[in-house]
C-alpha cells in the first residue's frame, strides 16, 4: 500500500496520465477544497475591495476587518429556511444549482497548476474546457424556467442569448491561442492545456504577446467574452438587480441560493485559470528567458514566501493600528493570531526556497542532502502554484473593478458587440495569425 | 335615497367593478392571465413593484412585454398616499408648514419655499430680501442634493454602483450645512410664512463657500465616470425619447422638458425669491433622451452652483421676517404659486375661505405629472430601459402619492 501511494511521488507527469486513481482523488479532492476555499476568500476580498473603490469600509465587524464575514454568511444561509415555490417544477429546480455547480467544478480537472500538478492532461483539454464551462449556463437557464415565475424566465432568456453571442467569439479566440501553439520546428500544435502552456515554454513567449498586437487583441477577446460568459458585470443581465430584481435566482434562497454563488465564483475562476493557462504562461515565471541565471531562479523562488511576508506585515499594521480600547481585544489577538499564522507560513516558505538553493552544493551530509532535494522538489511545485495563483488573483481583482466601474450592458446591445464586434475581430486575428505564423516560421 | 332599488342594487354592482377595476390590472391593457403554466407564447405581464429595487418607493408599472419588447405600461400609485391635501384642510397654515416637507422630502427646502411664497402671496406679505436670498441659497443647494440623488440612484439603476456613493458623500455636505441652520437634514423646516424662523449661523457663508469649492470639481468627478462612458452612452442614448410637443401635451416640466429642448424655467419665466437678481444660464437638450437629461441636470448642478455663489456674495442685512400676524387667517380668495422645484413646476394652489385654515389646499406634484411621460417614453423599448426611464424621469414617490 505504502508503494502505491508512493509510487507517484517524484512522477514528472500528472497523476490522470500515470493511471495513478489514488492520487488523481487525492489532486481532486485538494483542488475542491482549494477553490471552496478560494471562493470563500474572493467573497471577502470582493467586498472588501469594492467597498474601497466606493469609498466605504465593508465588512468590518465579523472578525478583524470582516476577515470573518464569509464564514457568517456560510452559516446564516445554511440556516436559512429552504424554500421551493410551489408552482415550481421540484426537481428541476432542485437540479439546476448542481448543474451549475459541476459544471464551474468540472473544469478544474483540466486546469493545469503546474507540468505535473493537474487532476489530468487530455489530449483534447482546451475542447473539454470549452464544452463544459459553457454548461454552466444551461444550470442558469433550467433554474429560470423551473422557477415558473416571470423575472427568473427573463433572465434565464437572457443568459442564453448571451451565451449564444459570446461562445463563438470566445471559442475562436482560444483557437488562436491553439494555433499559436503550432509555430514549432515540428510544425503541429496540441490541444492539451500542459501541451499550450509548454509551447509558450519552448517558444520563449506568452501567447499574449506573440506576434504582437494578434495575440493581445485575441487575449482582450478572450478576456470580455470570459466575462460576459460567468454573468460578471458590466454583463451580469441574466440578474441584473435594478432589473430583474435577482433575474434567474429570484426563487431560490438560502443553501440552495448560495450553490449558485459558488458556482459564479468557481466559475470566475475557472474561466481566469483558463486565460492565464492559454495566454499568460500558466505556471511559468515572469521573464524565464530574459532572467534564466540560478541566481535569477533563486530570487524569484523567494516570491512566494516575500509574499506572504508582505502579508503578515499587512496584518501586524491592521494589529497596532487597532484602537487600544477592549472592546477591540479579541479582534486584536484573532489578528495578531492570522498574522503569526502567515508569518509562520512565510517562514516555512522562505526556508524551503533557501534549502532548495544549497539542494546541489557538495560536501553535505547524507541525510541533509536527501533533506534538501525534498525541499527542492517543493520549491519547484510551489513556485508553480504560486505564480498561477498570482495571476488569477489579477483576474479576481479585473472581475471586481470592471463591477465597480461600469454600468450594465443592455442584452441586445450585448449581443451586437458579440456578433458585430468580437466575432469579426476573432475572425480577422485567427486568419493573421496564420498568415504571419505561416511567413515567420 | 329617491333612487328606485333596482338602480340602488345597479349602482352597488357599479361600485364593486370599480373597485374590482381599481385594484386589477387595467382593462384597457387587454390582458389576458395566461392558461398554460409552463413556456407559453403568450404576451407577458410583468408586475414591476410596489417592491422592487428600482421603482424609487413603491410605483408599481404593470408591464406588458413581448419577450422583452415593452409593448404597454400602466403605473399603479397610492401605496404611499397620506393625504397630504386633506390634512391640510384641518390644520392651520403654520401647522401645515412642516408637512409639505414629507411629500418631495429630497427636496424639502423647495416644497417650503413654494408653500410659504403661496401662502405669502395669498397674504399680501413679501419677505424681506436678506429672507429671500437665503431661501435661495438654501433651495439651490438643496437642488444640488436632489440631482445628485437622482444621479446616483439613476447611475445605480443602469447598473453603475460607484457613482452612488461618490453623491451621497457629497450630498451629505450640503446636509451638514441644513443641519447647522435649521436642525434636520432631510424634511428641514427651514423657512416660515413671512420669511425665515433662524438668522444664519456664525460660519454659514464660510461653510456654503467651501462646499462651492468642494463640489466643483466633484461634479467633474461624476462626469468623468459617466459622461464619455461607452456603456452609459449605449444605455442612455436615444432611450426614452420625448418630444417637445408631446412634453407639452402632457405637461411635462423640469429638466424633462428642457432636454426635449424647450427652454423653460420658472426662475426665469415668473422669477419669484430673488432669482431675478442673479445671473444663471438654463441648460437646454435637444433630443429629448435619457442623455440629454443627464447632460442638463449635471449642467443645473453648475448653474445652481453659479447662482448660491452670487447669492452668498452679495447678501443683504436686514431682517429675515416681515409683518406677519400671530394668527395667519388670510382673506377669502384662491391664490396658484408655483416654483421651479428640482423636479419640475411644483405647485400650490390655496382657496381660503377667510379661515385660519385653507378651505381647499391642492400640490401640483412634478414628479405626478412627469411620470405620466413614463408610457410615451418606453414603448417599444426593453425591460432594461424601463428602468433607466423611471430613473431619468426623477421621481419621488413621497410627491407622487403625497
Amino acid at each position: 500500500m505504502p508503494n502505491f501511494i508512493m509510487s507517484y511521488l517524484g512522477s514528472t507527469v500528472t497523476p490522470g496520465e500515470a493511471g495513478n486513481q489514488f492520487w488523481a482523488l487525492i489532486y481532486v479532492l485538494i483542488i475542491f477544497a482549494g477553490v471552496s476555499l478560494a471562493v470563500v476568500a474572493m467573497n471577502w476580498f470582493e467586498r472588501k475591495a469594492l467597498a474601497h473603490f466606493q469609498i466605504r469600509l465593508g465588512p468590518m465587524r465579523v472578525g478583524p476587518h470582516g476577515l470573518l464575514q464569509p464564514i457568517a454568511d456560510a452559516l446564516k444561509l445554511a440556516l436559512k429556511e429552504d424554500i421551493i415555490p410551489a408552482e415550481a417544477d421540484q426537481f428541476v429546480f432542485w437540479f439546476a444549482p448542481v448543474i451549475g455547480l459541476l459544471a464551474a467544478f468540472t473544469v478544474y480537472i483540466v486546469i493545469p497548476f503546474g507540468p505535473s500538478q493537474a487532476v489530468s492532461d487530455m489530449n483534447i483539454g482546451v475542447l473539454f474546457m470549452l464544452g463544459v464551462s459553457s454548461l454552466g449556463v444551461l444550470g442558469i437557464v433550467v433554474a429560470g424556467w423551473a422557477s415558473n415565475s416571470h423575472y427568473p424566465l427573463i433572465g434565464a432568456l437572457r443568459s442564453s442569448a448571451q451565451m449564444v453571442s459570446y461562445e463563438v467569439a470566445m471559442g475562436l479566440a482560444v483557437v488562436s491561442a491553439v494555433l499559436m501553439t503550432s509555430f514549432n520546428d515540428k510544425g503541429t500544435g496540441t490541444l492539451s492545456m500542459i501541451g499550450i502552456v509548454q509551447a509558450q515554454q519552448q517558444q520563449g513567449i506568452w501567447f499574449v504577446f506573440k506576434f504582437f498586437p494578434l495575440g493581445l487583441v485575441a487575449f482582450v477577446n478572450f478576456v470580455i467574452a470570459m466575462i460576459a460568459e460567468t454573468n460578471r458585470a458590466p454583463f451580469d443581465m441574466a440578474e441584473a438587480e435594478s432589473e430583474l430584481t435577482a433575474g434567474y435566482h429570484t426563487e431560490y434562497s438560502g443553501l440552495r441560493w448560495s450553490l449558485f454563488m459558488l458556482a459564479e465564483y468557481a466559475a470566475m475562476i475557472a474561466v481566469s485559470s483558463i486565460a492565464v493557462t492559454l495566454w499568460l504562461g500558466g505556471w511559468l515565471r515572469p521573464f524565464p528567458n530574459l532572467l534564466h541565471a540560478p541566481a535569477w531562479d533563486f530570487i524569484f523562488s523567494l516570491f512566494p514566501g516575500l509574499t506572504f511576508g508582505a502579508l503578515a506585515a499587512i496584518a501586524v499594521i491592521g494589529v497596532m493600528r487597532m484602537p487600544a480600547h477592549p472592546y477591540f481585544k479579541v479582534q486584536r489577538i484573532g489578528l495578531a493570531v492570522f498574522a503569526a499564522l502567515l508569518g509562520f507560513i512565510a517562514l516555512f516558505l522562505l526556508v524551503i526556497a533557501v534549502g532548495a538553493r544549497f539542494a546541489d552544493a557538495t560536501n553535505l551530509p547524507e541525510k541533509l542532502e536527501a533533506l534538501l532535494r525534498i525541499f527542492a522538489r517543493f520549491s519547484e511545485g510551489i513556485d508553480y502554484v504560486y505564480w498561477f495563483v498570482l495571476k488569477v488573483a489579477l483576474f479576481m481583482y479585473l472581475f471586481i473593478w470592471c463591477r465597480a466601474t461600469w454600468p450594465r450592458y443592455r442584452f441586445d446591445q450585448l449581443m451586437r458587440v458579440g456578433w458585430k464586434v468580437l466575432l469579426p475581430i476573432t475572425l480577422v486575428v485567427l486568419i493573421l495569425t496564420a498568415i504571419v505564423g505561416v511567413i515567420v516560421s | 335615497m329617491s333612487a328606485p332599488v333596482k338602480d340602488g342594487s345597479k349602482d352597488n354592482a357599479n361600485d364593486v367593478s370599480a373597485h374590482a377595476q381599481h385594484h386589477a390590472i387595467p382593462s384597457h391593457l387587454h390582458l389576458e392571465t395566461p392558461e398554460k403554466p409552463y413556456l407559453d407564447s403568450n404576451e407577458l405581464i410583468i408586475n414591476m413593484g410596489p417592491q422592487h429595487p428600482a421603482t424609487h418607493g413603491v410605483l408599481r408599472v404593470i408591464l406588458k412585454l413581448d419577450g422583452e419588447k415593452v409593448r404597454g405600461t400602466e403605473c399603479v400609485i397610492g401605496y404611499l398616499h397620506r393625504g397630504v391635501e386633506k390634512i391640510a384642510e384641518n390644520r392651520t397654515y403654520t401647522m401645515f408648514n412642516p408637512y409639505v416637507d414629507r411629500m418631495d422630502y429630497v427636496a424639502a427646502v423647495s416644497n417650503g419655499l413654494g408653500y410659504c411664497e403661496a401662502v405669502e402671496k395669498l397674504l399680501n406679505v413679501e419677505a424681506p430680501p436678506r429672507a429671500d436670498y437665503i431661501r435661495v441659497i438654501l433651495t439651490e443647494l438643496n437642488r444640488i442634493a436632489s440631482h445628485q440623488l437622482w444621479l446616483g440612484t439613476h447611475a445605480l439603476d443602469i447598473g453603475a454602483m460607484t457613482p452612488l456613493f461618490y453623491t451621497f458623500r457629497d450630498r451629505e455636505e450640503i446636509l451638514k450645512i441644513f443641519e447647522r441652520y435649521c436642525g434636520a437634514r432631510l424634511t428641514t423646516h427651514a423657512f416660515r410664512i413671512g420669511g425665515c424662523q433662524y438668522e444664519t449661523y456664525a460660519g454659514f457663508e464660510k461653510d456654503v463657500k467651501n462646499f462651492l469649492t468642494f463640489v466643483a470639481p466633484k461634479i467633474d468627478e461624476y462626469e468623468e465616470l459617466l459622461t464619455t462612458n461607452r456603456i452609459w452612452l449605449e444605455r442612455t442614448k436615444n432611450v426614452g425619447v420625448i418630444s417637445a410637443e408631446d412634453c407639452v401635451a402632457l405637461g411635462v416640466t423640469g429638466p424633462v422638458l428642457r432636454a426635449s429642448g424647450v427652454k423653460w424655467d420658472l426662475r426665469k419665466a415668473q422669477p419669484y425669491a430673488a432669482y431675478s437678481k442673479f445671473d444663471f444660464e438654463i441648460p437646454t437638450g435637444e433630443n429629448g433622451d435619457t442623455f440629454d437629461r443627464y447632460l442638463v441636470r449635471m449642467e443645473e448642478m453648475r448653474q445652481s452652483l453659479r447662482i448660491v455663489e452670487q447669492a452668498v456674495n452679495s447678501i443683504p442685512e436686514g431682517p429675515i421676517m416681515a409683518k406677519v400676524p400671530k394668527v395667519i387667517k388670510p382673506p377669502v380668495g384662491e391664490i396658484y404659486h408655483s416654483i421651479e422645484a428640482p423636479k419640475g413646476e411644483l405647485g400650490y394652489f390655496i382657496v381660503s375661505d377667510g379661515s385660519t385654515q385653507p378651505y381647499r389646499l391642492r400640490v401640483r406634484p412634478p414628479s405626478l405629472v412627469n411620470l405620466q411621460a413614463l408610457d410615451v417614453m418606453v414603448r417599444g423599448l426593453l425591460v432594461a430601459d424601463v428602468i433607466a426611464v423611471i430613473g431619468t424621469i426623477d421621481i419621488v414617490l413621497g410627491e407622487v402619492d403625497r
